[in-house]
C-alpha cells in the first residue's frame, strides 16, 4: 500500500524533473488575439512541427509573464506604452474599437460628448438620445484589458469616473450581454463586432465621430479608434519564434486573418 | 386527511416543478443549442479553427490526463489516510475528532482558494509552469477530503468480527490490510474514486489558473492541457460562433456525470443513505 | 492489538506509512493557509486597514475591497434564504407526501449536485439575465447570482435535510400516529425542530459552498464594484473578482488577490465552526 505510495511520488517528483521541450513556445495575453492566434499556431504547427502554447489572460498578461520570462511572446492589443519600451512590439494586424448597440436599437450616431456622458451617468436614458423612455444600460470591460484601456484614453476617462451597469471580463460575454439586451450598449473590438453582426447575432455598430465602424474604414485609416495587434517580447528572440513572426506576417495566413474580421499587417 | 394535509401535498408539489422547471429549461436550452453539432465525430475529432470547428477528442484526452495525476496521487493519499484513520484511531477519540475537523475544513475551503494556492505553489514555486500536472495536483488537493471520507466510510464499514477473526488467527496488520479490509470495503472505495472523478470534472476555476488553455493533444504531463469544464466557458465566452459547440460538450460532460452516478448507484446497491 | 511480540516489519512501515498520510491532511490544509498567508502578509501589514474601504481601483492602487465583500455576503444570503425553506419543505414533502417519488427525485438532485457551475452560469446569462432584465435592467444583479446559486445548492441542502430527518428515531413518527397528529402538524412541531440542528448545520455548509462559488457568479452577478443597494444592482463577488483579476495582477494588487482568498477562507472556517456548534458536536477545533 505505502509502496504504491512512495512509488506514485517517485513518479510525480521524476516528471517535475523533466525540462519542457526546448522547441516550444508559449504565447499568453490578450484574449482578443487569443483565438485568432491559437488557430494560426495551429498551422504553423502542421507545417513546422514546432509546439505553440497559446493562453489567455489579457494585455496585462502577456506583457508581464514576457517580462517574467513566462512566456516567449505576449498577445498585446494595443501599442506599446511608454513603460513598456524594454519590450520589442511586432506588429500582426490591425484591428478597432466599435460601439454596439442592439439592432432594434434606432438611436442616431452618437457624439464623442454623448458617449462620455453615457459612460459617466450622466445620460442616463434613451428617451434623451431620441429612443425609448428606458435607462439605458452601460457595458464596461474589466481592469487589465487593453479594449478597456483604449477606450477610456480615447474618451479621455479614467477608470473611476465610469459608472457601468455591466462589467464583463471576455468579448463574447459583452457581445451577448448586448445581444441580450435592447437597451444596453457596449464597446468590443471590431473584428468580434462585425464578425457576430454577419452571423446574425442581433448587433449594430455605432460609428464614430462621422466613420462607420466597418473593415474598409480602419483599412484606410479614417476609423478614429484603431489599434495595432502586437506580440511582443524582449531580447532577443529565438529561431523559433522568428519563424513564427514570418509565418504571421506571410500573405498565405491573411484569410485567417479575414476570418476573424481583422486587418493582417501585411497590408 | 386533514385539510392541513391537503394543502401541504399540493404545495409540495408546486414547490417541486420550481425546481424542476428551470432544470428542464436548462437542459432544454443546453440540447437546443447544442445537438445540431453532437456526433459520433464530435468525440473523435480534434478542436479546430480556436475551437469552433471540429470535435472534442483532444479535450477528452486532456481531461483524461489531468484526472489520471489527480486520482494518482489522491487515491493513495486518501487510502492512506483513511486506512489510518480506521486502523490506527478509533471513532470518538481526541485524535479523530481533530483529523475530522482538518477534513472537514478542507472540504469547505472555495475551489478558487485551491486555484490560487496551486497557481501559487506548483506553477510558480515548484516551476511547473501552467500543466497537466499542475492541474492535477491541485485538483487532487480539493479532492482529497472526499476520497479520505468516502474510504474511511468504506473501512470503518467492515465489520468488527472480520477484525477480530483476523486477530484470532495472528495475521499481521499488513496482511489483515491487504488481503480482507481493503478487499471487502472496495466497493465502497470505487463510490469515493467515483465521487472525486465527479467533482473533479465539475471544477473549472482551480484548472484555469492551473492546467491552462492549450487545445492541442497534450503529449507529457508538462503539457498544459484545456479540460472540458474550461473549454465550455472558453467557447462561450471567449470565441465568436462557440456557443453550439460549447453546448454540445456542455452535454457531453452531462452524460459522463450520469454514467458516473449511476456507476455510484450500482456499488452501493445495499442503499443506507445518501453518500455525498 | 497484535499478539506477536515482535511485529514483523512490514507491520511497522505500515503503521509509520500510514501516520504519514494521516498527517498529509493536515499538511495540505497548513500549507494552504502558510501559502496565502505568506503571500499577503507583506501586503497586509502595510495596508491592512485599506483593505476596508470601498475603493477597488487597482489601476491607480487602491485596494478597498468593503463593497466586494458586502457582495459576496448578500448574494449567498438570499441564495440561502432562497434555497433553504425551499429543500427542507420539499425533503420534508417528499419523504412524507409523495414517498414514491423520493428515491427517483433524489437520484435527480445527486445529478443536480454534480453539474458544472459553466453550465449553471451560462444558462443563467442567456436565459435568466434577459428575463430579469425585461423587468429590471440591467439584469445582471444580485438577484439573478442568488437565484443561480440557490438552484446550485438546493440539491445538497436538499439531500443533508433527508439524511438528517432519515436519522430521527422512528418512534417520533410512531408516536405522533398513535396521536393521530396531521402530518404537518407532526412536522411542524416534532421532526423539524428535531432534525433543527442537524439540518441548520448543513445549510450552514451550503451557505459556505455559496460563498466560495466563482464561474455561475462571474456570468450573471454584473461584476460592477459598488454598494449592493437594489436586488436589481449588479454586484461583484470576491471570488469573481480574483477570477477576472488574477491572470494579470503583478505586485500588489495580485497581493490583495491572495489577501481576499484568505479572507475568503477564514470566513469558511468560520462558518464551519458555526455549523459545528450548532449541531452540538465536540469537535476538538471548536
Amino acid at each position: 500500500m505505502q509502496r504504491k505510495m512512495w512509488g506514485a511520488l517517485l513518479c510525480v517528483l521524476a516528471m517535475t524533473g523533466c525540462q519542457p521541450a526546448t522547441d516550444k513556445l508559449v504565447i499568453t495575453g490578450s484574449s482578443t488575439i487569443a483565438p485568432l492566434m491559437a488557430e494560426l499556431a495551429e498551422r504553423f504547427e502542421a507545417q513546422t512541427g514546432v509546439q505553440v502554447d497559446v493562453q489567455s489572460g489579457g494585455s496585462g498578461r502577456g506583457i508581464s509573464d514576457v517580462r517574467q520570462g513566462l512566456a516567449d511572446l505576449g498577445m498585446v492589443s494595443r501599442a506599446l506604452k511608454q513603460d513598456e519600451q524594454d519590450l520589442a512590439g511586432h506588429v500582426i494586424a490591425r484591428d478597432g474599437i466599435a460601439l454596439i448597440v442592439h439592432a432594434e436599437n434606432p438611436v442616431a450616431p452618437l457624439t464623442q460628448d454623448q458617449i462620455i456622458a453615457i459612460y459617466t451617468g450622466k445620460l442616463d436614458s434613451w428617451s434623451l438620445l431620441g429612443g425609448a423612455d428606458r435607462p439605458i444600460t452601460v457595458v464596461h470591460k474589466a481592469d487589465g484589458r487593453s479594449t478597456q484601456e483604449l477606450f477610456l484614453e480615447h474618451f479621455g476617462l479614467d477608470n473611476d469616473q465610469v459608472q457601468p451597469d455591466l462589467v464583463i471580463g471576455e468579448n463574447q460575454q459583452g457581445i451577448k450581454a448586448v445581444a441580450g439586451d435592447p437597451y444596453a450598449i457596449g464597446y468590443v473590438s471590431i473584428g468580434t463586432a462585425v464578425y457576430e453582426a454577419d452571423h446574425d447575432v442581433p448587433l449594430r455598430l455605432l460609428p464614430l465621430q462621422g466613420v462607420p465602424a466597418s473593415l474598409a474604414a480602419l483599412e484606410q485609416g479614417d476609423y478614429p479608434l484603431s489599434r495595432e495587434l502586437n506580440l511582443v517580447s524582449r531580447g532577443e528572440l529565438n529561431t523559433q519564434a522568428k519563424a513564427l513572426l514570418d509565418f504571421l506576417s506571410d500573405p498565405a495566413q491573411a484569410e485567417i486573418y479575414h476570418a476573424y474580421y481583422f486587418l493582417p499587417a501585411t497590408r | 386527511m386533514r385539510w392541513p394535509d391537503r394543502l401541504a401535498a399540493v404545495s409540495g408539489a408546486l414547490l417541486l416543478l420550481a425546481v424542476l422547471v428551470p432544470m428542464g429549461l436548462m437542459l432544454w436550452s443546453l440540447l437546443a443549442q447544442g445537438s445540431g453539432v453532437l456526433s459520433v465525430d464530435f468525440l473523435l475529432e480534434d478542436p479546430s479553427q480556436a475551437g469552433r470547428a471540429g470535435g472534442i477528442a483532444a479535450l477528452l484526452i486532456s481531461t483524461g490526463w489531468i484526472l489520471a495525476v489527480c486520482l494518482l496521487v489522491a487515491v493513495p493519499l486518501g487510502l492512506g489516510c483513511a486506512l489510518y484513520l480506521s486502523e490506527q484511531v478509533p471513532a470518538g477519540t481526541r485524535r479523530a475528532q481533530w483529523l475530522g475537523g482538518v477534513l472537514d475544513m478542507l472540504a469547505a475551503v472555495p475551489s478558487i482558494v485551491y486555484g490560487l494556492f496551486g497557481y501559487q505553489f506548483f506553477a510558480i514555486s515548484l516551476g511547473l509552469g501552467f500543466s497537466i500536472l499542475s492541474g492535477g495536483l491541485a485538483l487532487a488537493l480539493m479532492v482529497l477530503p472526499l476520497m479520505i471520507r468516502s474510504a474511511e466510510q468504506a473501512l470503518r464499514a467492515v465489520p468488527f468480527s472480520y477484525r477480530q477473526a483476523g486477530e484470532a488467527l495472528s495475521i499481521s496488520r499488513w496482511g489483515w490490510v491487504k488481503r480482507i479490509l481493503i478487499p471487502q470495503a472496495a466497493p465502497g472505495i470505487a463510490v469515493g474514486i467515483i465521487l472525486s472523478i465527479g467533482r473533479a470534472l465539475a471544477e473549472t476555476a482551480v484548472l484555469l489558473f492551473t492546467a491552462g488553455y492549450v487545445l492541442r493533444r497534450p503529449d507529457s504531463v508538462m503539457d498544459s492541457g484545456r479540460a472540458l469544464s474550461v473549454h465550455i466557458y472558453d467557447l462561450a465566452m471567449n470565441v465568436p460562433g462557440g456557443m453550439p459547440r460549447a453546448a454540445a460538450t456542455g452535454l457531453v460532460l452531462l452524460a459522463i456525470l450520469v454514467i458516473l452516478n449511476l456507476l455510484v448507484r450500482r456499488w452501493l446497491r445495499p442503499a443506507q443513505g445518501v453518500l455525498y | 492489538m497484535l499478539t506477536t511480540s515482535s511485529p514483523p516489519r512490514a507491520d511497522r512501515l505500515l503503521s509509520w506509512g500510514l501516520r504519514l498520510a494521516g498527517a498529509a491532511a493536515v499538511l495540505v490544509l497548513g500549507g494552504i493557509v502558510l501559502v496565502l498567508l505568506m503571500q499577503s502578509a507583506p501586503f497586509l501589514l502595510d495596508h491592512g486597514s485599506d483593505l476596508w474601504r470601498n475603493d477597488w481601483q487597482p489601476g491607480q492602487a487602491r485596494y478597498g475591497m468593503a463593497a466586494m465583500v458586502a457582495g459576496s455576503i448578500v448574494v449567498s444570503v438570499l441564495a440561502l434564504l432562497l434555497a433553504g425553506p425551499l429543500a427542507v419543505l420539499l425533503a420534508a414533502w417528499l419523504r412524507y407526501f409523495a414517498p414514491a417519488l423520493r428515491r427517483p427525485m433524489l437520484a435527480l438532485v445527486e445529478l443536480m449536485a454534480g453539474i458544472p457551475s459553466v453550465v449553471y452560469g451560462l444558462w443563467g446569462m442567456l436565459v435568466l439575465v434577459p428575463w430579469i432584465n425585461q423587468w429590471a435592467p440591467p439584469g445582471a444583479s444580485w438577484l439573478a447570482a442568488s437565484l443561480v446559486l440557490a438552484l446550485m445548492i438546493l440539491p445538497l441542502a436538499l439531500l443533508v435535510t433527508d439524511t438528517a430527518l432519515g436519522q430521527l428515531p422512528v418512534r417520533y413518527l410512531q408516536a405522533g400516529q398513535a396521536l393521530s397528529l396531521s402530518r404537518v402538524g407532526m412536522l411542524r412541531r416534532v421532526l423539524l425542530p428535531q432534525a433543527g440542528p442537524a439540518i441548520v448545520s448543513g445549510l450552514v455548509l451550503q451557505f459556505g459552498r455559496a460563498l466560495g462559488e466563482t464561474m455561475a457568479v462571474l456570468m450573471v452577478a454584473g461584476n460592477v464594484v459598488q454598494w449592493p443597494g437594489s436586488l436589481f444592482d449588479p454586484v461583484r463577488t470576491l471570488t469573481a473578482n480574483i477570477a477576472l483579476e488574477m491572470a494579470y495582477a503583478t505586485g500588489d494588487h495580485r497581493v490583495a488577490l491572495f489577501a481576499s482568498g484568505l479572507l475568503l477562507l477564514l470566513v469558511t472556517a468560520l462558518l464551519l465552526l458555526l455549523s459545528w456548534r450548532l449541531r452540538g458536536e465536540k469537535h476538538a477545533l471548536a
